[in-house]
């Protein structure tokens, strides 16, 4: 299967830009968590983006606040695409009271329900059933709703990934199933866990059209799920897309990535980084001015210091949170 | 006005109640309708559940809403939890509640836990309908009571009906509570005929049932061990000793203070439970009183339920696994003290 690649399309200057924000976003926000959490202040374990951003931004920039995701304990960057509040976010990653679960939930189980995004996930190949789920009502509802699902190349290896697929196939859901393929489910690589080529191979098993994208370049990827979403909105059913990509950072804060090499790492990190490939993309077709883009940066760095100091200065739930919302009634 | 309906037919007519009132409530699983896209079938025809238990109901509501699914749990019932978090309120059956082992994750980690995870920013009204119970030559795999697996987790319900009325009103209760139920449905009570009444109307979880009156001992029974334990009471009576039967109805949430109130005027406990013993709804029920009211407590509690072992195929060893009458009057003996109570 041939890796797609981006041609020419016309971007509005509007998406252009927004699309450089949001990655600018999750870039400077996963480093900034990179930051803080070295110097040991923040609770428990973060996974961080940086380096998919092409991947969560080509796709979302087509959804709307009715339009579903699902996503992974690699969430940070699927809820800023899907324009959640990065206040709230950090404040959440510091387990603070301000935070968009209220400090319950964390890095791994971040989410807004009312954007349409329907929590990070820490559990490997849990979200393929409920993009299903989002999807089955969308259909039956007619709301016109498409549900993403984002998901690594470790959880293409599960069986929810099968019987998540299958059902959305047979059912004709409105759900794109979105592969983030960096190589490494932890630290084992992909091509040893899995005995495909490509994840998208495994679409015609399924009978749906499945598709492998360099998921560094945004303008490939926001194809690709144009020609996805379109066709979920149109009633004919799921699609399965492959993004290959690469994760700057490790597992998790504190992986040592020993099982990167070091020419590997130097080439993602410096040669085929996709935001300043994106960057001249967007400068060569005149599409934002060096000083756009400068503002743009400048200004997501004032926003990211913002959230930093918004979640250090937030309260910490109280004891009467702790039983809060384990029901609606009981 | 009540009729005179069977276990089977009385939850049949709370989903139907329930899909007239709500469109939004939809049914899937594997068989509900049954016979998918086969062209000679008419709707009349289809199974309606491997037990018969939603027949007709894709006759009036349609394969739009009455959804049979593929045999594959984590994705029709991960689907359900947020299907339910989305917008609509599905019933889902997991046909045997032994089948958990496929889709745990979604039931314990995904519906259990998204509203408490979320900061109570999302609801999952989310009724999952499945079969227990021992007693119907099932073997291993298709006969545990699992219940208390459930109970376990924080953010289910966990409800277990012994009757055809209340299995009614506590499905509908199920269905249009805005959190996850896990609603046991014993098979070897589908036939069992009682009252019920007709139209809609709905059982509040955490109120158990007084199943019959008592002051010499309380009897706590779950689900179709209700009815043991009502056995046990009638030969009771005979002898002398009035039982306090008394049936919770939903084990999350569980009402402790009728429980309490009970052994407080009885002084005396048995729990009948037929699930395995080990961390149990009859182990939790016990602490429960040892806990809070160990100084009503004249005797120790006792537990009578199946032995540490899988269900046996065997009819020969099945009857042995469960629970009896015979097992509670012997229990009742020992803690009033008098051997007579014992039947010859």
């Amino acid at each position: 299967m041939a890796v797609a690649r981006s041609q020419s399309i016309v971007l509005t200057k509007e998406k252009a830009k927004w699309m450089y924000q949001k990655m600018q976003e999750i870039r400077q926000f996963e480093d900034k968590v990179h930051e803080i959490f070295s110097r040991g202040v923040l609770p428990g374990f973060v996974h961080l983006y940086a380096g998919e951003e092409a991947v969560a931004v080509g796709v979302c920039a087509h959804l709307t606040e009715k339009d579903y995701i699902t996503s992974t304990h690699r969430g940070h960057g699927h809820c800023i695409a899907k324009e959640c509040d990065v206040n709230g976010m950090m404040a959440e990653i510091y387990g603070k009271a301000t935070g968009l679960c209220k400090g319950k939930g964390g890095s791994m189980h971040i989410a807004d329900v009312s954007k349409g995004m329907l929590g990070a996930n820490g559990i490997v190949g849990g979200g393929f059933p409920l993009a299903v789920g989002a999807g089955l009502t969308a259909k039956l509802k007619k709301t016109g709703s498409v549900a993403v699902c984002f998901f690594g190349d470790g959880a293409n290896n599960h069986g929810t990934f099968h019987e998540g697929i299958n059902l959305a196939a047979i059912w004709k859901l409105p759900v794109i199933f979105v592969a983030e393929n960096n190589g490494y489910a932890e630290s084992t690589p992909f091509e040893y866990a899995s005995s495909c080529r490509n994840i998208a191979d495994r679409a015609a098993a399924y009978n749906i059209p499945g598709e492998v994208v360099d998921g560094k370049d945004v303008i490939a990827v926001y194809e690709a799920a144009k020609r996805a979403i379109e066709r979920a909105r149109n009633g004919e059913g799921p699609t399965l897309i492959e993004c290959k990509t690469y994760r700057n950072y490790g597992h998790f804060e504190g992986d040592a990535q020993t099982y990167k090499s070091l020419e590997e790492k130097q080439k993602h990190l410096q040669e085929l980084d996709a935001i300043v490939k994106f960057r001249e993309y967007l400068l060569v077709n005149q599409l934002c001015s060096e000083q756009e883009l400068a503002e743009i940066e400048q200004s997501v760095a004032k926003a990211i210091e913002k959230a930093v100091e918004f979640a250090e200065n937030s309260p910490f739930p109280t004891e009467e949170d702790l039983l809060r919302d384990v029901y609606v009634s009981y | 006005m009540a009729r005179t309906i069977s276990f089977s037919a009385a939850l049949n007519e709370a989903m139907r109640l329930a899909m007239r009132k709500d469109e939004h409530v939809i049914l899937l699983g594997e068989d509900v309708a049954g016979g998918a896209t086969v062209d000679h079938l008419q709707d009349d025809e289809a199974w309606g559940g491997v037990m018969g238990v939603t027949k007709g109901l894709v006759q009036e509501f349609g394969r739009e809403r009455v959804l049979d699914t593929p045999i594959a749990e984590a994705g029709y019932i991960g689907a359900a939890v947020t299907a339910a978090a989305t917008g609509l309120r599905p019933i889902a059956e997991l046909m045997f509640n032994d089948f958990i082992g496929s889709c745990l994750d979604e039931v314990m980690n995904q519906a259990a836990k998204l509203r408490y995870m979320f900061g109570g920013k999302a609801k999952v009204p989310l009724t999952i309908r499945t079969m227990h119970g021992a007693g119907f030559r099932a073997a291993a795999q298709h006969s545990q009571s699992l219940y208390a697996l459930f109970t376990h987790i924080p953010g289910l319900k966990v409800v277990v009906p012994s009757t055809p009325a209340d299995a009614k009103g506590l499905l509908l209760a199920s269905i249009f509570d805005d959190d996850p139920v896990i609603f046991f449905e014993d098979k070897t009570l589908y036939n069992m005929k009682g009252e019920v009444e007709e139209g809609f109307y709905t059982i509040p979880f955490g109120i158990a049932d007084i199943k019959r009156q008592g002051d010499d001992l309380t009897i706590v029974a779950i689900g179709k061990q209700v009815h043991t334990a009502l056995k046990a009471a009638a030969i009771l009576q005979e002898r002398g000793v009035e039982a306090e039967v008394i049936d919770p109805r939903t084990l999350s949430p569980l009402d402790e203070n009728t429980i309490l109130s009970s052994v407080a005027k009885t002084g005396r406990l048995i729990v009948v439970d037929e699930a395995n013993p080990r961390c149990s709804v009859a182990a939790d029920i016990s602490a429960l009183v040892a806990d809070k009211g160990f100084d009503y407590l004249d005797a120790p509690i006792k537990r009578i339920t199946a032995p540490h072992c899988p269900v046996p195929f065997s009819p020969a060893l099945e009857d042995l696994y469960l629970p009896t009458p015979e097992k509670v009057l012997r229990a009742a003996a020992e803690i009033i003290g008098d051997e007579t109570i014992v039947p010859v």
